[in-house]
């Protein structure tokens, strides 16, 4: 049994780290993940773990050292937030092709410019084709939780990819919550030991990492990493129910609450499916069919999985935390409208972008997006394709 | 309560007021912070340079990010670790503008140590005013790259070991070798008379661009008594006695031929 501790986020993603004792961190701090890494530096000092600890002098570094330790051998993660993972986008497509299993928490942050500080998830969407697998976290428990998973899912030998663990910048990551901390035995025993394929110094069999790669197989390289993301998502299946069976609180790729006879849906990723799920329930009282579908694995995605759940719905809105600029959406829309016309679902779906660079979410406003489905639902087309909830025009 | 007649105040001649190059905004630095005495020593001199209405100052990301709302001119806003790209930017297509950029240890000397090195091998006709104070202050107190041996920070508990956390670079020494480097001086802000001598080295970064001599760098020695954990006096005595052997002050070029090497 795991015990009940009041935790932030980030402290909660650093207990994680300790627990699971990884080879190499590499890192460079940046708010609002800084405590993680901060906390985790102290565990380091303390002998509590036998920790790599590197102290990089740019996330760009951090990265690029955390994919070598990964290839040649080592169990690996690290956090970051915003310019950071911005800054190692180019590392980020590196990481995922070279099948290293870097696991990454991401307090998810606003992007420049202007600089912000605050959540939205503008930073992890920036890498969504990178061909990372992205998990998103509601709470402190689920961040501490995914971080757990998320090494599992990364190290299995059918999917050997990186792993985000995406929890939201202050809402999560500086919140305090009393979450159930597994103990550390346990914790060890469901991550199991390093297990590395083909680490770098097997002098019978010498290859090289990440040599030039034309036109003559590039494109068949691109093809077999294409099929990994069919068995990371059986992965993220299997290892959130495992989860559930070892620790009694089980994960899928998606979340839903009040779905089945829902007809007015929210679709969101991250803290907002906790605002959405209290509206539900109180609007539920009053007898409405409304319901709600969280997102726990935007990458791999689950399209399929997302028409499915969808079966009873008359109006949709997604809620995005990240503007597609020049796309004429949030960056989610597009994919779950994809998802629908994939699966044949005719359904009309509303984007509404909200909480850029930390605006505050207020329950009337998710009061005000299932009005606002009401009608759609009834015409069945909305007047409107995209709205911005907050905003002063 | 002693009754003040204006007429008397008024023949008062001033010996201390705001400069112009600074605006009114109070700034929001911890107690004793030196940021805002660097912040005035760069006012005084670009008032006393007639410079502030061709100025253009790129500030870092830092404590010193808001430094666009204390300097009273134009300002740019660079990505962590930019600012001297940032300036190259400005300065080539304004040659006749003054560009200065305002870093600490962290954005130059840690994730922008590559965009620093550039810009004085390109001879930039800049200005860099480098705030070390040893410590990543606006993350709250990680090892920066010029932590010393042995100092205690949020991420060096223990203390920083050079077997774990590397050794302390010193940006002057490196920067020394850089050809295009017009100049380029150490100063402290502790004791007064540095302070004086702190305004003097960066009375001299500004005429190098002036003149159009090159890359002009004054690194000062700064106190965090916030991420050191001392009192503003305790901070000053290791400003001293230990940020002062390990960087040692001195002017280190001097495009007139008179740098008088370390003091
Ligand atoms: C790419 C990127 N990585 C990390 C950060 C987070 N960050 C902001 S300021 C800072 C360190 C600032 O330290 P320093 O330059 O020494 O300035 P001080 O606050 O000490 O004056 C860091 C790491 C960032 N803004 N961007
Ligand atoms: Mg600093």
């Amino acid at each position: 049994m795991g015990k009940l501790r009041p935790m932030e986020g980030n402290e909660a993603i650093a207990e994680a780290m300790r627990q699971i004792n990884p080879d190499v961190v590499a890192a460079y701090p940046i708010t609002p993940s800084t405590e993680a890494v901060q906390i985790f530096a102290r565990f380091v000092a303390d002998g509590q773990v036998d920790t790599n600890y590197v102290a990089v002098e740019s996330e760009h570094s951090a990265m690029s050292a955390c994919i070598a330790a990964s290839l040649a051998g080592g169990r690996v993660m690290n956090v970051t937030a915003s310019q950071g993972l911005a800054l190692m986008w180019e590392m980020l497509y590196i990481a995922a092709s070279l099948r290293s299993t870097v696991v990454l928490s991401v307090a998810n942050r606003a992007l420049s410019g202007n600089i912000n500080i605050h959540c939205d998830h503008s930073d992890a969407m920036g890498a969504r084709d990178a061909g990372w697998l992205q998990l998103y976290g509601e709470n402190v428990q689920e961040a501490y939780d995914n971080a757990i998973q998320a090494v599992v899912i990364a190290e299995r030998e059918d999917v050997r990819l990186p792993v985000m663990n995406c929890y939201d910048g202050f809402l999560v990551s500086h919140s305090y919550e009393l979450l159930e901390v597994e103990e550390d035995e346990a914790v060890r025993e469901f991550v199991g030991p390093y297990k590395p394929v083909r680490p770098l110094l097997d002098v019978q069999n010498p290859y090289t990492i990440g040599p030039l790669d034309l036109y003559d197989f590039y494109h068949e390289h691109k093809r077999s990493q294409w099929e990994a993301y069919r068995p990371a998502k059986q992965a993220v299946i299997e290892v959130g129910k495992a989860f559930g069976e070892r620790f009694g609180r089980s994960y899928g790729l998606l979340e839903p609450y009040f779905l089945d006879d829902a007809e007015l849906v929210i679709v969101a990723l991250g803290s907002t499916a906790g605002i959405v799920k209290d509206i539900v329930e109180q609007r539920r009282e009053g007898g409405e069919r409304v319901g709600l579908l969280k997102i726990r694995s935007f990458r791999p995605f689950p399209a399929e999985e997302i028409a499915d759940a969808l079966g009873s719905a008359r109006a949709l809105a997604v809620m995005d935390r990240a503007a597609g600029f020049g796309s004429g959406f949030g960056t989610l829309y597009p994919e779950v409208a994809a998802a629908l016309y994939a699966g044949g679902k005719q359904v009309p779906v509303v984007d509404y972008i909200y909480g850029l660079g930390g605006r505050m979410v207020l329950p009337e406003e998710i009061h005000q997006v299932y009005n606002e489905l009401a009608p759609v639902a009834a015409s069945g087309h909305p007047e409107q394709l995209t709205r911005w909830l907050g905003v002063r025009e | 309560m002693s009754a003040v007649n204006e007429a008397d105040l008024r023949e008062l001649e001033p010996l201390y007021t705001r400069p112009e190059s600074l605006t009114e905004t109070p700034m929001r630095y911890c107690p004793a912070c030196t940021h805002g005495t660097a912040h005035r020593l760069v006012a005084e001199v670009l008032d006393e340079l007639g410079v502030r209405e061709r100025t253009v100052a790129v500030a870092s990301v830092g404590c010193s990010v808001y430094a666009y709302e204390y300097f009273n001119c134009d300002c740019v806003q660079a990505a962590h670790g930019r600012a001297p790209a940032v300036a190259t930017g400005i300065k080539r297509v304004r040659p006749d503008s003054v560009v200065f950029t305002y870093q600490g240890d962290g954005d130059l000397a840690s994730i922008g140590l590559a965009e620093v090195i550039h810009a004085a091998a390109r001879a930039e006709n800049i200005t860099v005013i480098f705030i070390n104070n040893a410590v990543f202050g606006m993350t709250q107190g990680q090892m920066a790259p010029t932590s010393l041996p042995g100092q205690v920070t949020t991420t060096t508990p223990r203390g920083r070991s050079v077997e774990q956390g590397g050794h302390p670079l010193r940006v002057c020494e490196l920067l020394r070798e850089v050809e295009g480097v017009a100049y380029l001086a150490r100063r402290a802000l502790g004791a007064p008379r540095q302070v004086r001598a702190a305004r003097k080295a960066i009375h001299k970064a500004f005429e190098a661009q002036l003149e159009g001599a090159g890359f002009a760098l004054v690194e000062l020695l700064s106190i965090c008594p916030t991420f050191w954990h001392k009192s503003p006096l305790e901070a000053l005595k290791h400003l001293e006695q230990a940020m002062v052997p390990y960087y040692p002050l001195g002017e280190y070029v001097d495009w007139r031929g008179s740098a008088g090497g370390e003091e």
